[in-house]
């Protein structure tokens, strides 16, 4: 049970060809919808069926999410690829780009189909020249063979795509300052209320998933909802890519059915390096909680699992840290990657991300003074739940996961002004 | 000196404004301000930004913005080559210490500087989504991964004959 959704070309040669695409049934989905003009509330029921939850981050149920755009509301509509994979520790949507660009594609056409929406953007960070190459081609194909674009198999459906490139910014990954990037303006989030589906791009109706999330769809569909969600668990359903980084023996990228036991995805990955121990997982991305060994090799991989374990599995990116890691040199460094990548509009991260960032310095340098422990918790309890966008609370998360779990390890860098794990 | 902006970039930024309504020129700036980098050695000028913001009608100061915001555009001459290294969580449990100690040695430059001969520019960015092929950097277009000591000095001497 691996490899079935995003990844089912990849054992084929040149599995980015259209020609390998087909071979799997590749925009057979696409034709059938057009031919048969299934009603898109069907798709969005098989959606519904399928629990398929947003593979960007936020884990938001997919079905449920579609049927939140007006089809029917006149004018412009879009359909909006969030390909900007900024959060530390993900690096799957690069290799949907580069290894799968045609099943985006399709999906992205389907969520066209039933979204009324007749013009897509996959944004796509700017770092990705390689992958852009990839969906480029792949699109310029699909467009030869009349299946984007004007009147498509003469169905007079529309649907028209286009790449688009970031320049190096992470919050652009934020969905609503990923809107104002496609616009030509800073990254910025935007307040919400109102929500994309009615106020999105040019202030259109616009609906925005992850590049898994688009890519999972075309299989879904071929295969029905009840298929994908047996893939998984309940209320969890499907493969989900997890990018495992880190003290493992075999970093890469693994498609597996959510809900599979953290243990049997740490020996996928060769276990832990250099046969040491375990010492903790962060298991969605940057942004969520730490856990330690003795709680992770307890847990499944699914949404539902880790949120009751005090974590997220965001992303799916699960960066596994050894014995020998310093939580305070991670920590330090998680802190200045916000602090960097704030927008600067709320003050509670503008300021307290970079507060954060020196405090921790300071203290992985044995420079803290006695209460910055209480303090750097306090800067964090601050920032949590009192901004614009998600950002200030990714911030907030890991410090206040990180002081829970391994507080030992900070009063030692304090009272001591040495590392711990250096001591041991 | 007066510049404009030149045949092959105008080119290539109408292509892009294809992809968007007419009336949404701006929505090209990302893409624009990258065309006359890559044009001008790998830097922007004001009068460069200024002839974008004329050229997809916005502000100037709209230009100056975007340039500012995004860590793609470099405000300063930088090398031919830009080694970007990534520093984050992945890439420093892989060893990206030791990366960044050798790339500055061998180099004899620190992050933001550039060496005398005009050839490289050493530049700390955040996680690049290569973090499975950690400790990773990025030159120019291509992303180089598991680096070790003596795959960047294969690099360094493939790309500019460094010893
Ligand atoms: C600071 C920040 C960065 C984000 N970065 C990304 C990203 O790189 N890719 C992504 O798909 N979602 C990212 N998200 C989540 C998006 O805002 C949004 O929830 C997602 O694109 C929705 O798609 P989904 O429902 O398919 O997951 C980010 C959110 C925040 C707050
Ligand atoms: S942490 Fe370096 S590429 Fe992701």
């Amino acid at each position: 049970m691996a490899d079935e959704v995003c990844f089912r070309t990849l054992h084929l040669a040149s599995p980015w060809s259209l020609s390998a695409y087909e071979s799997v049934g590749g925009y057979q989905v696409w034709r059938k919808l057009l031919k048969e003009k299934i009603k898109p509330e069907a798709i969005i029921d098989e959606l519904k069926l399928s629990a398929l939850r947003g593979r960007g981050g936020a884990g938001f149920p997919t079905g449920l999410k579609w049927s939140f755009m007006p089809r029917n509301a006149k004018g412009q509509k879009y359909i909006v690829c969030n390909s900007d994979e900024g959060e530390p520790g993900t690096f799957k949507d690069r290799d949907i780009l580069r290894f799968n660009p045609h099943q985006l594609i399709e999906g992205m056409a389907i969520a066209g189909y039933v979204m009324g929406a007749t013009v897509g953007f996959n944004y796509i960070r700017g770092e990705f020249f390689e992958p852009f190459e990839r969906v480029e081609q792949a699109l310029q194909e699909a467009r030869t063979l009349g299946l984007i674009g004007k009147n498509i198999l003469g169905t007079q459906v529309d649907f028209e795509l286009h790449n688009v490139l970031g320049a190096g910014a992470y919050i652009c990954g934020e969905e609503t300052a990923l809107m104002d990037s496609i616009e030509g303006k800073k990254g910025l989030p935007r307040f919400k209320p109102p929500f994309p589906a009615n106020y999105g791009v040019y202030g259109r109706p616009t609906n925005i998933n992850n590049t898994e999330t688009f890519a999972s769809v075309p299989v879904i569909l071929q295969h029905g909802g009840k298929w994908f969600l047996e893939l998984g668990k309940p209320n969890n359903g499907g493969c989900k890519i997890f990018s495992i980084s880190g003290h493992v023996e075999k970093p890469g990228n693994y498609e597996v059915g959510l809900g599979i036991r953290f243990s049997e995805l740490l020996s996928m990955a060769g276990g832990v390096q250099k046969g040491r121990r375990l010492k903790a997982v962060i298991p969605g991305g940057s942004s969520a909680p730490v856990l330690p060994a003795e709680i992770m090799m307890n847990l499944t991989m699914d949404y539902d699992a880790l949120s009751k374990a005090g974590s997220m599995l965001g992303s799916g990116a699960v960066i596994v840290l050894d014995e020998t890691t310093c939580m305070v040199k991670m920590l330090a460094r998680i802190a200045h990657f916000y602090f960097e990548e704030s927008c600067g509009q709320c003050s509670p991260c503008r300021e307290g991300t970079g507060w954060m960032s020196r405090l921790l310095h300071r203290m992985e340098k044995g420079e803290s003074k006695m209460g910055d422990i209480e303090l750097l918790n306090s800067v964090a309890d601050g920032i949590m739940g009192r901004t614009i966008c998600a950002l200030g609370d990714a911030a907030a998360m890991p410090v206040q996961s990180f002081l829970k779990h391994f507080k030992n390890e900070f009063e030692y860098h304090v009272t001591h002004k040495r590392c711990l794990i250096k001591d041991l | 000196m007066t510049v404009v902006l030149s045949h092959q970039a105008k080119l290539a930024i109408d292509a892009w404004l294809t992809k968007y309504p007419e009336d949404q020129r701006q929505s090209a700036v990302l893409f624009a301000l990258k065309v006359v980098q890559e044009e001008n050695g790998g830097w922007l000028t004001e009068d460069l930004m200024d002839m974008v913001a004329a050229y997809l009608k916005m502000p100037r100061i709209a230009v100056y913005e975007v340039a500012t915001f995004y860590n793609m555009f470099e405000l300063e001459p930088v090398g031919k080559h830009k080694i970007c290294i990534c520093t984050n969580i992945s890439c420093m449990l892989k060893g990206s210490d030791e990366i960044v100690a050798h790339f500055k040695t061998k180099l004899g430059i620190d992050f933001g500087q550039t060496t005398e001969d005009g050839h490289f520019t050493l530049k700390e960015v955040e996680c690049l989504a290569a973090c499975g092929g950690a400790p990773a950097v990025q030159i120019g277009r291509t992303y180089y991964e598991n680096l070790t000591p003596e795959k960047i000095d294969a690099i360094l001497a493939e790309l500019e004959g460094v010893k």
